[in-house]
């Protein structure tokens, strides 16, 4: 953002002047050599033509104040003429700024500070292809950690040595499950009720109304219950792992527990797993029937259809089956959840920036693969007719 | 810059500030002035308020009640006017540093200058490789990244950006913690160093009693809710236990009798 009006207060403006006729010719500095004054004075000590003359006074005595910016392009004009063997006798300075002009002249001219190069085709090439390779690498890192996750909760579960880490599990049953009642139950009604306003206006024209009840049926218990509160689940939940962890990469408190010889998939990723996998079936039943709820509202408004008569046609329409369906996916959606959550949260680095990053990469990640492994479902389900 | 004030002149003055914050009363009253040109070390145990004390002073934090004058400009009240055009005139060393980890060490130095001067690019380059060497980096350090660094190393880079501007005043806090004593001792001098040759007036909020020796001219000990201000000598023949046990415990002497 550049400022129109620099807020540096400057009293007399900074001045050069280069006297050619005097023998030798000077270069008469005045006012004040400050930062806010720098790019003026840059743009006038790059004009000036110095001619052929073997040496050059420097006169700086009039300067008012003088600042590292300012002391720092008297200087690369002293350089610059020295480089070009002419001698300069000088800089005159006041008697206070010797100490810092000294002090500058005493660092090494520093090379020029390397800029990143304009992207080209090349450089999309060869992004693309790395984009690539990270892709893979990172597919097969998450099969490894998919692996020994499972190696984890198998000896977790069946050795009697080590007890499942039972508060820390119902805390996330809690925090996963218990608090997302509210926001997954207003998000199911409302879907609910867009689904059977939906569906009673285009049934309507064939005179099927009734059919809207089948319809908002089968449509939330097989599929989107399960899918939005899956999706809820992983803004919420999923990010939360990655980014608890990935905090906890950051002040060190994973080595810690490594340390103290505490294994960290255990502490941090089994519970999460297992609390999600038991919390997010039963969110996802609250949501189809809230969900069904809110179709019967808007089906009584839109259609007249009164409870009882929206319940039988519901029980017909409607098996065990169908909720079945639905409800089978969510545990496999809570694994993915989780597992993508914490795989990111471990692969944080030691800086703040990175936890964000991986942060969003898990939601986007983790909502992907649950619409793929919906859709991988339904082909399943349509091929053992279901 | 030294012909923005006279030296002895007060620039920073802290009256009856209290900083409270839920039960614990961190700032009971606290008087302080720091004069132009001088380095005043801050010390106190750990929690006793040296940061916020700090964060008073430059409007991060506001305080329950007293007033806080920098170069004129009250700073107590964190949306004033009057804290515009002051961020300027100061810098400010966070204790890790604080370089924007997105942002190469170069385009750190260069935030101020973009936001408060018209400088191109080239002019700005060129004075973010100066700073670099004024606090003693390598010049490859200007294309790296913060994560890059060590400890030390951002340490210095966020001298540097304090630096981009010239400021009149310093604010470092605890600008040693967490370096070797070697790297301490370097990094004092050079704070010495550009107090002297660039006219600073430094803030230097430390728990390093070698830092203290070596660059502060007066003592700030917080201590109690309250302050205490003079030098060494005098503040170790303090009665108050803690400032007694801080400049001639065990490790006080060793620092005091090394520096002779």
């Amino acid at each position: 953002m550049r400022n129109l009006a620099p807020p540096i207060r400057i009293d007399s403006p900074a001045s050069v002047r280069l006297e050619g006729n005097a023998r030798p010719p000077r270069l008469v500095l005045g006012g004040e050599w400050v930062v806010a004054e720098a790019e003026r004075m840059d743009q006038a000590l790059r004009t000036l033509k110095f001619g052929g003359s073997p040496e050059i006074a420097i006169d700086g005595a009039a300067i008012t104040v003088l600042d590292s910016a300012g002391a720092w392009l008297i200087l690369r004009v002293q350089r610059d003429l020295e480089s070009r063997r002419v001698h300069v006798s000088g800089p005159a300075l006041p008697d206070r700024y010797q100490s810092l002009y000294l002090r500058l002249a005493a660092e090494q001219p520093a090379a020029p500070i390397p800029h990143p190069r304009r992207r080209s085709l090349e450089d999309l090439l060869e992004r693309i292809g790395r984009g690539t390779m990270h892709v893979l690498h990172q597919t097969y890192d998450l099969v490894g950690f998919l692996g020994r996750i499972a190696v984890e909760t198998w000896e977790a579960v069946t050795s009697p040595r080590r007890e499942l880490p039972l508060p820390a599990f119902v805390q996330q049953i809690e925090e996963t499950g218990l608090s997302a009642l509210p926001i997954v139950g207003m998000l199911a009604f409302l879907l609910g009720v867009v689904l059977a306003y939906q569906g009673a206006d285009q049934l309507k024209r064939f005179g099927a109304q009734i059919y809207t009840i089948d319809f908002l049926g089968i449509g939330f218990l097989r599929e989107l219950g399960g899918l939005v509160t899956a999706i809820i689940v992983a803004g919420r939940s999923g990010s939360a792992f990655t980014a608890q962890i990935g905090t906890m990469r950051v002040n060190e408190e994973t080595d810690a527990l490594q340390t103290i010889g505490l294994n960290v998939a255990e502490i941090l990723v089994l519970p999460r797993v297992l609390g999600l996998v038991i919390a997010l079936p039963l969110l996802t039943f609250f949501a189809d029937v809230v969900g069904v709820v809110g179709g019967m509202v808007m089906t009584y408004f839109d259609l007249g259809i009164t409870f009882p008569a929206f319940m039988r046609e519901f029980e017909s329409a409607v098996t065990l089956r169908t909720l079945a369906v639905g409800l089978v996916k969510a545990p496999v959606f809570a694994f993915v959840i989780a597992m993508v959550g914490c795989f990111e949260g471990l692969r944080v680095e030691r800086n703040a920036a990175s936890v964000g990053r991986l942060t969003t990469r898990s939601v986007v990640e983790a909502i992907f693969l649950i619409i793929a492994l919906d859709a991988g479902f339904s082909v399943l389900f349509s091929l053992v007719g279901f | 810059m030294v012909k923005r004030g006279s030296p002895g002149e007060v620039v920073i003055r802290v009256r009856g500030l209290v900083n409270v914050f839920g039960e614990t009363v961190i700032h009971d009253h606290v008087d302080l002035d720091v004069l132009r040109g001088e380095v005043l070390g801050v010390v106190g145990g750990s929690g006793a308020g040296k940061s916020v004390l700090l964060r008073s002073i430059v409007g991060l934090n506001r305080p329950q009640s007293g007033s806080i004058t920098v170069l004129g400009e009250e700073t107590a009240e964190i949306d004033s006017e009057s804290l515009k055009g002051l961020q300027v005139r100061w810098g400010v060393l966070f204790q890790e540093g604080a370089l924007f980890s997105s942002q190469t060490v170069a385009q750190n130095i260069q935030v101020p200058m973009r936001r408060w001067t018209n400088m191109g690019q080239e002019l700005m380059d060129e004075l973010a490789a100066m700073k670099l060497a004024l606090v003693g980096l390598p010049p490859d350090t200007a294309a790296k990244y913060p994560s890059e660094l060590s400890g030390g190393m951002k340490k210095r880079a966020g001298l540097a950006r304090a630096l981009a501007l010239d400021p009149e005043l310093l604010f470092l806090d605890e600008p040693t913690s967490g370096l070797d004593p070697i790297s301490a001792a370097h990094f004092d001098e050079l704070v010495r160093n550009l107090q002297q040759s660039l006219g600073l007036t430094v803030f230097l909020v430390t728990h390093d009693i070698d830092s203290l020796r070596a660059a502060a001219d007066r003592i700030a000990v917080l201590v109690n809710r309250i302050i205490r201000v003079g030098t060494i000598a005098t503040l170790s023949r303090d009665p108050d236990p803690w400032i007694h046990e801080y400049f001639c415990g065990v490790r006080g002497h060793a620092a005091l009798a090394e520096h002779g």
